[in-house]
């Protein structure tokens, strides 16, 4: 199992994956806003998505885990 | 007017009771969790905590900030920018407490914070707009068929969107296909609507906007012109007046287009309209920003006029205390954001904040939120002081700014100073020669 968390405490404007999807390391996988500015989330590993843990609009913190990988 | 309560952090809320403090009227901050230990804080007459770090808890908390102003009976609240300033529920619900809203009615906020709207409004008023949609778009296909009468390139943006957040340039068809449903869905997450229109990207453009000032009595003024070209991420980072590219008969038509702009919505206070201007000095109308914005200051130095104070003896039902006439210009102010931020990505860099020290020098104005040790916390904005500096001429201003970043001291956190240090040496920055693409078509050495 591996985890992509929020580098940055935001609001999810964008999700670009959906469970079940393959993405590769470095693919965007969501767009945060943070500090009125757009934050590009990349995957750091290649996977299977098995589990999307935030909506659009969600507040996240820091560290929050936003994704999972098979 | 005794007391007013500050709907605001950072530096905009520092601001309002530096004005409130000369003219003897008592101050009542709000703030979150996270900004206990800011400086407005404790420079307010009264405080109050009013919620968690997010702004939907706290800063965007209508009933929270309501509760505040009764308990502290408040004669009038302060909206600042950002953040409650242009939301007309806000507005109008202060007045139903018979609290006295700075700014201008709240149907006038309604009416110009809808971008389709506003621009029909202007269009009727005789302003000329940017070519594009004039009802919002339905469909993809509409979109493309749209896009396609005027020629790409086209921005598509979201019809409640503000703040350079919620538009996309798009080259081509294959562009604007693939932006339209990410576009919306970010649209509907960041504003709560998901309406989109397609306007003209013109390209080679100026951002420059005019002051204009109303009150309750008919009287309607501009205060001259702001060129804030210099941007990143559709963000202003510096601003400065005169223009150094308009001449004075595309200065003083923008002027009167601005008060006609105001007389189709009997603007009252403090507003700004923005234009977009091309190298040929056509200019359309973009966007009308009906509170205090952010580099007012840059209007304030070259005038010697106190805007706050305007807008409170405005709000107060005060006639404006200058007639057109005796609104002059002389100098040159030039406004740096300070943002705590890479200054390469552009990407935010939060932290605590070491040392933070200029020189109190000549022309030197630097309106602050944070001090040393404060902290910037990853919720608000990354703006950390804007420093204004004002000279005789622009060259004058140019040679203090200079002396100014190579003395400042900010140490802790990332920030954009080092680029500021290198756009001051740029010959076409110097000569006043950019647009709106400046800073993504150059590099400049900063790391």
């Amino acid at each position: 199992m591996k985890e992509i968390s929020a580098s940055m405490a935001g609001t999810v404007l964008n999700v670009m994956v959906a469970a079940g999807e393959e993405v590769t390391a470095g693919q965007e996988v969501f767009m945060l806003e943070s500090m009125k500015m757009e934050i590009p989330i990349e995957s750091n590993e290649s996977g299977k998505v098995a589990e999307l843990k935030v909506n659009i609009g969600d507040f996240v913190n820091e560290g929050d885990i936003l994704l999972v990988l098979e | 007017m005794q007391k007013i309560l500050i709907a605001n952090r950072g530096e905009i809320a520092l601001r309002i009771i530096k004005t409130c403090q000369k003219m003897g009227i008592e101050t009542v901050a709000v703030y979150s969790e996270a900004d206990k230990d800011m400086p407005f804080v404790t420079e307010a007459t009264a405080s109050y905590n009013i919620g968690a770090a997010p702004v939907s808890q706290s800063y965007l908390n209508i009933e929270a900030i309501l509760n505040v102003a009764r308990k502290e009976k408040v004669d009038a609240i302060h909206p600042g920018y950002g953040f409650l300033s242009e939301n007309a529920e806000f507005a109008q619900t202060v007045e139903d407490e018979g609290i006295k809203y700075i700014g201008p009615d709240p149907e006038t906020i309604k009416l110009m914070g809808d971008k389709i709207l506003s621009r029909k409004t202007m269009a009727t008023a005789g302003v000329p707009v940017v070519p594009g949609s004039n009802e919002g778009i339905k469909t993809l296909e509409e979109a493309c068929r749209l896009a396609e009468t005027m020629e790409y390139p086209v921005m598509l943006k979201a019809s409640s969107g503000g703040g350079g957040i919620g538009m996309v340039r798009c080259e081509n068809e294959q562009a604007l296909i693939k932006a339209y449903e990410p576009t919306r869905a970010r649209a509907k997450a960041y504003f709560g609507s998901d309406e989109v229109f397609v306007e003209k990207f013109i390209s080679d453009a100026r951002h420059i906007e005019v002051q204009i000032f109303g009150d309750h009595h008919g009287n309607r003024v501009t205060l001259f012109e702001r060129d804030c070209s210099i941007q990143r991420r559709h963000q202003k980072v510096i601003e400065e007046s005169p223009s150094p590219f308009l001449s004075d008969t595309t200065k003083n038509l923008m002027f009167q287009t601005a008060l006609a702009a105001a007389e189709a919505v009997q603007y009252k206070n403090a507003g700004t309209i923005e234009f977009i201007v091309d190298e040929h000095e056509n200019f359309y109308f973009l966007e009308m920003n009906t509170r205090l914005q952010v580099e007012h200051p840059v209007t304030e130095e070259i005038t010697g006029i106190d805007l706050v104070k305007w807008q409170i003896l405005v709000a107060n039902g005060e006639k404006l205390p200058l007639g057109q006439e005796s609104i002059q210009s002389s100098g040159h102010a030039i406004e740096f954001r300070l943002y705590a931020e890479n200054p390469k990505t552009f990407l935010p860099s939060p932290g605590k904040i070491e040392v933070l020290d200029w020189d109190k020098g000549e022309g030197v104005r630097v309106d602050y939120g944070y001090v040393s040790n404060s902290v910037v916390t990853p919720y608000y904005d990354p703006m950390i002081a804007k420093c204004i500096i004002y000279g005789a001429s622009r060259d004058e201003a140019i040679g203090r700014a200079k002396l100014f970043f190579a003395n400042l001291k900010i140490e802790g956190i990332r920030t954009n100073a080092p680029l500021f240090i290198e756009v001051l040496k740029e010959e076409d920055f110097l000569k006043g020669r950019y647009t709106t693409n400046f800073l993504t078509n150059k590099t400049f050495a900063v790391n």
